[in-house]
């Protein structure tokens, strides 16, 4: 038996916990109707030609915001279980969760906000509007772009796989040892903590591979790099932060899986290991980490506060200026996250001025945009609210960070509530409110159609004011010396401050809703919010400029920059859309194989997790003999004739014209 | 100035906002540029092995040094496998240019050869220090030596995976444009190994017996 199951038995199966039961039957009831709905309404086939082996950088980005979606419900179940569980477990309580696991689910929530839903959200966005705002038809790699989609989902089934089957981690969203050496957690937790991240990683890293080439390789002609729109910066910014920081992750996390595999000395207490390496290994990581998913957001406010202010950004060049330097200056402050190690006041010192220097172009960052709506005539649709919102929540959050850098505050306040109060300020605030702009923004792009604008300001009330609720008593109890990742108190006075935060956790719930009601009303009322026009908010960008949704290759020519704005300058001076002349377009073919690899990487990282060896060593194989087969086909293309360029552009002349 | 100039050059002519007459992209034009992204993100997992090594390489735990394990003459032996390796695909490159599948198929067996040699000589000194008692459980110095060096050690083997499946792909196509770029790319990959070693015969072999 062992040597088939490994180390999966029956014990596996957490079927004594009445709440992980109660979870399965709901996500196999779940799972059987959609199944059933998919098997009736016969969309499999559909499913897998036009969306799973799809290559179009649209409709990956698109799936990406899905997955994103989906996972955000399941972290956000988990934020809602921490906090009802801390607002009761006074007076003698032990709450409703055990030790075993409320562990595990700080870490799920953690782990899986930042790697399953901030960043597929990030990449998404990226993947959908970068392409189309350099002009381009797709991606570099439009293949490895679909792998790397594929093996970002592998990841996240691997996280939710351990809900059911085994255990995950217990030891905080960045494992760090001895806690997770294999003598303190010897179950299964941590392994699947570091496939699931292993998994993701090639995929994140790859992508952003791929789009640093395409921003680099693929604008169209006339658009200089100083003419790139600021999203497009941001993103290329962002995408060298992955392509320099991931492979630390990936290293660190192997060095880890050795000392739990293979029984070496890397991170634990004897033997000559040392923890701290890991520490400082995964924050060299981990801190470029929040600006890879900070920066998009801060392209996204770019362009919808100059789009909404109806005025070209304010200060472009400094703004291109300070994302450098911010991506530069993230590799210099990674030892703030431990300034209790003892290393000593200079490091210290160092490290503490590095991490206050960083405020000085997000600064920057924040003028340019309030001088871009300064005598601007805002529009206050929805993305322009997330982003007075974020301006408002993430000046907070930055100047809590700034207090946090300083070292000798940082000794009283390290691990308290105010740090965790700290970072879901700028996170939430930052990042989260960036991407609602986002999808705000550029849903009607994706879609032809707006989302629907009542249900969205609920939503927003309720995120915004929830955050606030929710998290401004944390500060207080970070101040009053209440660590994190607790599970029981004692001091019957910090109850009311729990009660008051898990108020504000109820409250983004129905902001969740709403939002999730937002998109249902929507698509409801799709032909009353329909735009045709491909342009709904008098855009600047080259997105604006083809149909909404855009064809398989966005622009029928190539478009040909001569001005930042590149598609306001086209409107300014009476660009004309070109009629005839359409000629056969050369595109990418669909493929499967980047869900075959991924499916075999999700089994080979079962297989490892439960020591299954006869499963890893078979699935290794096989992602060999897939990837090489892949090397094998050189017919990756095909051209859409022109007849088909000419049908979708009349249809679309149409559309136009139908409106005036 | 540029405002006056662009206002001048507006007036004149009506501009042109597409392109007309397009080519069509050449297939592979960001493969290099990838692949090259792709190799300094490789070259950081080795930089945090080297700096694994630099932090533990002196945690010997009571157990063995370096220099009681390590064979100098063995690895220069070791060493010059790997340079020639390089020295001999750099040939099949040059026979690649000039159109010459056979040869190129010859000087890319070759450099297989010393590739593999290479690689047997290595697990061979690991096999004798691992049944002295060296092994990478003995001590964090042993841990991060096995580590940088094995995972080279790896590279080379996916390395010579790849030199025979483009041995393979060139009998069957032939010199074609696509089996040109695939060549460079491994041409980039074989190279970036050598450098790595040179990093590693530096570092960890003689300082090691320095130290």
């Amino acid at each position: 038996m062992h040597a088939i199951f490994g180390r999966l038995s029956l014990e596996a199966f957490p079927y004594h916990e009445p709440i992980v039961v109660a979870t399965f039957v709901a996500v196999v009831l779940g799972g059987a109707a959609l199944v059933a709905a998919l098997t009736y309404f016969k969309l499999w086939g559909y499913l897998w030609k036009e969306w799973f082996t799809t290559v179009d950088h649209k409709r990956i980005g698109i799936m990406y915001m899905v997955l994103g979606l989906v996972m955000l419900l399941r972290g956000f179940a988990d934020a809602v279980m921490m906090r009802l569980q801390q607002a009761i477990a006074f007076g003698g309580s032990e709450g409703y969760l055990n030790a075993h696991h409320y562990d595990q689910v700080f870490t799920a929530h953690g782990v899986i906000m930042i790697f399953f839903v901030a960043m597929p959200f990030v990449t998404g966005l990226m993947n959908y509007v970068v392409p189309l705002q350099i002009g381009a038809r797709d991606v570099s790699f439009p293949f490895l772009n679909n792998f790397s989609f594929w093996m970002t989902v592998g990841g996240a089934a691997l996280v939710m796989v351990s809900l059911f089957v085994g255990e995950f981690a217990q030891t905080g969203w960045l494992a760090y040892p001895p806690l997770s050496g294999l003598e303190a957690s010897p179950a299964t937790g941590v392994d699947y903590y570091i496939w699931a991240l292993q998994v993701a990683g090639v995929g994140t890293t790859l992508s952003g591979i791929n789009l640093v080439c395409t921003i680099i390789k693929m604008r169209a002609p006339g658009m200089t790099m100083m003419k790139m729109p600021v999203f497009t910066w941001t993103s290329l910014c962002t995408n060298v932060l992955i392509v320099a920081s991931f492979p630390i992750l990936t290293a660190a996390l192997v060095l880890l899986s050795l000392d739990r595999y293979v029984g070496t000395n890397f991170f634990t207490n004897t033997l000559g290991g040392n923890p701290m390496m890991y520490v400082n290994l995964i924050w060299i990581w981990g801190h470029p980490e929040v600006y890879i998913l900070i920066l998009p957001c801060f392209g996204i406010f770019s362009e919808v506060t100059s789009t909404f202010s109806g005025k070209k950004l304010f200060g472009y060049t400094s703004m291109v200026y300070a994302t450098v330097v911010i991506t530069i200056l993230s590799y210099l402050v990674w030892l703030h996250h431990f300034f209790t190690m003892g290393s000593g006041a200079s490091v210290n010192s160092f490290f503490g001025i590095t991490t206050m220097i960083i405020s000085i172009p997000t600064g920057a960052k924040i003028f340019n945009w309030l001088f871009t709506m300064y005598r601007g005539r805002i529009r206050f649709e929805l993305p322009m609210m997330w982003t007075v919102a974020f301006m408002l929540t993430f000046v907070i959050g930055g100047m809590t960070g700034v207090l946090l850098a300083v070292p000798p505050a940082d000794f009283v306040l390290h691990n308290s509530l105010f740090l965790i109060a700290h970072f879901h300020n700028v996170i939430i605030g930052g990042v989260l409110f960036g991407l609602f702009a986002g999808i705000y923004y550029w849903f009607p792009k994706a879609f032809g159609f707006r989302l629907d604008p009542f249900w969205g300001k609920v939503s927003f009330w309720c995120w915004v004011i929830g955050f606030w609720v929710a998290f401004t008593p944390l500060y207080v109890l970070g101040l009053m010396g209440v660590t994190r990742r607790l599970r029981v108190f004692d001091d019957p006075s910090l109850q009311i401050w729990f009660l008051i935060a898990a108020c504000g956790a109820a409250l983004i719930a129905v902001g969740i809703g709403a939002f999730l009601l937002q998109i249902a009303v929507s698509v409801w009322k799709r032909h009353e919010l329909r735009d045709v026009t491909g342009d709904p908010w008098d855009g600047r960008t080259l997105e604006w400029a083809t149909s909404s949704p855009p064809p398989d290759y966005n622009f029928a020519f190539t478009p040909v920059i001569h001005d930042n704005d590149a598609w306001w300058d086209m409107k300014k001076r009476g660009y004309k859309r070109p009629m005839g002349g359409f000629k056969a377009i050369h595109m990418p073919s669909n493929t499967g194989t980047g869900v075959i690899l991924a499916g075999l990487s999700v089994a080979f990282g079962f297989a490892m997790i439960w020591y299954i060896w006869w499963l890893a060593a078979l699935s290794f194989i096989g992602i060999l003999v897939v990837a090489i087969g892949h090397t094998f086909n050189y017919h990756r293309d095909f051209h859409i004739p022109a007849d088909e360029v000419v049908q979708t552009e009349n249809d679309r002349t149409r559309l136009l014209s139908g409106r005036v | 100035m540029t405002m006056t100039m662009t206002a001048a050059e507006r007036t004149e002519e009506t501009p042109v906002f597409h392109v007309v007459d397009e080519h069509e992209h050449p297939e592979g034009h960001s493969t290099l540029l990838g692949f090259w992204i792709y190799l300094m993100s490789d070259c950081l997992i080795f930089a945090i092995l080297f700096a694994t090594y630099g932090v533990l390489g002196g945690s010997f735990a009571g157990g063995p040094t370096p220099k009681e394990l390590f064979d100098l003459p063995l690895v220069a032996v070791n060493t010059s496998m790997l340079l020639f390796s390089s020295i001999t695909y750099g040939f099949a490159m040059l026979t690649m240019e000039k159109g010459q599948a056979r040869q190129t198929q010859i000087w890319l067996a070759i450099t297989g050869l010393f590739g593999l040699a290479f690689l047997g000589i290595e697990l061979f000194e690991f096999a004798h220090m691992i049944h002295e008692g060296a092994g990478p459980q003995r001590s964090a110095f042993l841990s991060s030596f096995f580590t940088l060096v094995g995972t080279h050690g790896l590279h080379v083997t996916f390395g010579t995976v790849w030199l025979v499946t483009l041995m393979v792909q060139v009998q069957k196509h032939g010199l074609i444009p696509a089996n040109k770029r695939r060549l460079t790319c491994l041409s980039m990959f074989w190279h970036f190994l050598d450098v790595i070693w040179i990093g590693v015969f530096t570092f960890v072999y003689l300082m090691g017996t320095l130290r």
